[in-house]
């Protein structure tokens, strides 16, 4: 299998849909970049992140649409685009401007198919970059992905791996229900084995990297990274953990966490999202409704605090679960004593 | 352009439909039968069907919260419509929509709209599709001038002279948002002027004259189709009732509503003008207009009968799949 880059698996998955159904269009901020710009150089950017690279000159301006600086409509015209027939990826650049493009996510592409009786589908995607690791400050670093998990009508995937990212776009993409797709600024440079060609990774199913009898520990993103380090840490201590990454957080794979409770005991869930109404904290109630008499210790949320993502590195570094924090936390659910 | 006699006939029927739905909606709403929040749309009769009269099913329209005229306009179903605003089991949106969200996709009706200047983006989109498929369809996003103060709407005027998409920009100037008056809330007053900044042909009329609405609106549609790119529309309008179903309307003189029934009521200025013209007989319209009245009767007669939705209605329709099921 060839070892690829998170970007580049991403990249590789809007090709393969840009050539296998021309319904699918893109369109945002700098998708390909360039227009009107005093170079002549067309495909100036191709994402900020260069997910989009080489659609442009590929599948032409009808598909891959630079747009002004204006999400609400970026978004809206994607549901309407999708309303139309069409396959539109929207893209915000950062999901903290969702901000400036909430209404078209909530009040509407997550509301049609309900409001209109079934009657309608809006298989929109909106890719969006989240995440701290960049000191890009409170405005560019928010992992607001709970904020659409709390909304009936749209789905919300959250890729930790190259070979997720590939296939869980690709899922995004042929799904008929609006989907928010949130992708990690940081880990656009991870490497990872990926499968050649296409492949769905179906939403609502974790995937289970690592087996283990002690604690369980649910993570999320690029926090499944950090808690694949605190493992190796734990494991010197004797502690034996099972690691879930759910991939969706909407629709969620209750059954995986719960059985996994059910063995293990224990729980820690490591979000880098702010704690308060968190996916944390949700899932941490789902296990306490539906496993209580299963666990042994309280369990353990590591996140963020509930503070605005800080700019300097020591306070950015501080902000973030860490693998230290997050090996502490399932040690102490292992050493609780009733 | 002259319009034929069915042409003529349809229009003053789907105006008098509009007038009829909404004036005993009216009335059926003080008996408490239908719950919620609901908007009428007479007095702007003829903007709705003066535009919708010039698309076709491939063309696209969305709406606000004062819906129900441009659903008549564009061919929605009126005993749906009605049983939807009952809330009722087989409205035109299983009664989860009800009167700020009837929508008939089938009809390129992409919505009522319960947020204000939350349709523009959403027709943009569909005119974008129908660039994009080369289909010569159009989209229409109503308004009113309580929108032309949202930045969403300049946004997807801009993007559509920046995309060159063929949507038309339709505000209908009922002189006020909600509460406030136009001539406070729009800076300069001039809905039109400003659509003209972004660099789109723009043109304000008078929306109580089907005639004016419907040869403004069919130059605009022609561009679009020959990818000519948007327009704006402002049409100066009134409406007969308050914001809302039991609004007081305190910010209104007391006889502005008789004088504007009186001077600016669509179907009256229709009338005259096609019987001075000799186009229609006043006898052809009285007899659209019991037609009318009975459709009227029997739409609220079903829908007072229609079984309502079930608990398990209430988990349906969220998502086309959704692993692990809804809770």
């Amino acid at each position: 299998m060839a070892v690829k880059t998170y970007r580049e698996a991403l990249n590789e998955a809007l090709h393969l849909e840009f050539e296998r159904d021309e319904n699918v269009v893109i369109l945002g901020e700098d998708v390909s970049g360039g227009a009107g710009g005093t170079s002549g150089e067309r495909e100036a950017s191709g994402g900020i992140f260069g997910v989009s690279a080489g659609l442009l000159p590929r599948f032409g301006e009808a598909r891959v649409i630079d747009t002004p600086i204006s999400e609400s409509n970026i978004v809206g015209a994607a549901n309407g685009l999708a309303l139309a027939g069409k396959r539109p990826i929207a893209e915000l650049m950062f999901a903290d401007f969702i901000g400036v493009s909430f209404d078209q996510i909530i009040n509407q592409a997550a509301k049609f198919r309900y409001m209109f009786g079934g009657r309608t589908r809006c298989p929109v995607v909106i890719r969006t970059t989240y995440g701290t690791g960049m000191n890009a400050a409170a405005q560019h670093s928010q992992a607001l992905y709970p904020v659409i998990t709390h909304i009936p009508g749209i789905k919300v995937a959250i890729p930790s791996n190259p070979a997720d990212a590939k296939g869980l776009l690709i899922t995004a993409i042929r799904d008929d229900d609006p989907v928010m797709f949130f992708e990690h600024k940081a880990l656009y440079g991870k490497k990872g084995e990926v499968p050649e060609g296409e492949y769905l990774v179906p939403f609502g199913k974790a995937n289970i990297l690592a087996e283990g009898d002690d604690v369980t520990i649910v993570a999320i993103g690029r926090m499944v990274h950090f808690a694949e380090k605190a493992m190796k840490t734990l494991a010197k201590d004797g502690i034996g953990v099972e690691l879930i990454d759910p991939r969706t957080t909407s629709p969620l794979d209750e059954e995986a966490i719960l059985d996994s409770v059910e063995k293990t005991g224990r729980l820690v869930v490591v979000d880098e999202a702010n704690p308060r109404c968190s996916v944390a904290r949700d899932i941490a109630a789902i296990v306490a409704d539906k496993a209580f008499s299963s666990l042994r210790a309280p369990i353990k949320c590591v996140t963020a605090p509930h503070t605005p993502v800080p700019f300097a590195r020591e306070l950015e570094f501080a902000y973030t679960p860490s693998p230290d924090k997050i090996a502490a936390a399932a040690k102490a659910t292992v050493e609780f004593a009733a | 352009m002259q319009l034929s006699r069915e042409e003529l006939l349809r229009a003053y029927r789907q105006m008098k439909t509009i007038r009829e739905f909404e004036e005993r909606l009216h009335v059926e709403i003080t008996t408490g039968e239908i719950a919620g929040f609901t908007h009428l749309y007479a007095g702007q009769e003829a903007v709705a069907v003066g535009v919708c009269e010039n698309l076709n099913d491939s063309d696209y329209i969305i709406s606000t919260h004062r819906g129900h005229g441009h659903c008549i306009a564009k061919g929605c179903d009126v005993k749906g419509m009605m049983k939807e605003i009952y809330g009722r089991k087989d409205g035109l949106c299983g009664g989860k929509g009800g009167s700020m969200h009837i929508a008939d996709v089938s009809k390129g009706m992409l919505g009522a709209n319960g947020i204000v200047g939350g349709g523009p983006p959403i027709a943009l989109g569909a005119a974008m599709a129908a660039k994009i498929d080369g289909t010569g369809a159009v989209s229409v996003a109503f308004g009113g001038d309580g929108s032309c103060n949202q930045g969403t709407v300049f946004e997807a005027m801009n993007m559509a002279v920046v995309l060159q998409s063929p949507i038309i920009f339709v505000f209908e100037n009922n002189g006020y948002s909600e509460h406030t008056g136009a001539d406070y809330a729009v800076g300069s007053g001039d809905i039109a002027g400003r659509a003209a900044g972004f660099g789109m042909p723009a043109a304000c009329g008078d929306g109580s004259d089907f005639f004016e609405v419907h040869a403004m609106t069919r130059e605009a549609v022609e561009r679009a189709r020959d990818g000519g790119g948007p327009t704006t529309l402002e049409f100066k309008t009134t409406r007969f009732f308050g914001h809302f179903e039991g609004d007081p309307q305190r910010y209104r003189a007391k006889d502005e509503v008789k004088k504007h029934r009186e001077t600016m009521d669509a179907l009256k200025i229709f009338r005259d003008k096609v019987t001075k013209a000799k186009l229609l007989t006043k006898k052809a319209m009285d007899e659209i207009d019991a037609e009318v009245l009975k459709l009227i009767d029997e739409a609220v007669e079903e829908a007072r009968a229609a079984p309502p939705p079930t608990p398990d209605d209430l988990l349906t329709d969220v998502y086309i799949s959704y692993e692990g099921g809804i809770q």
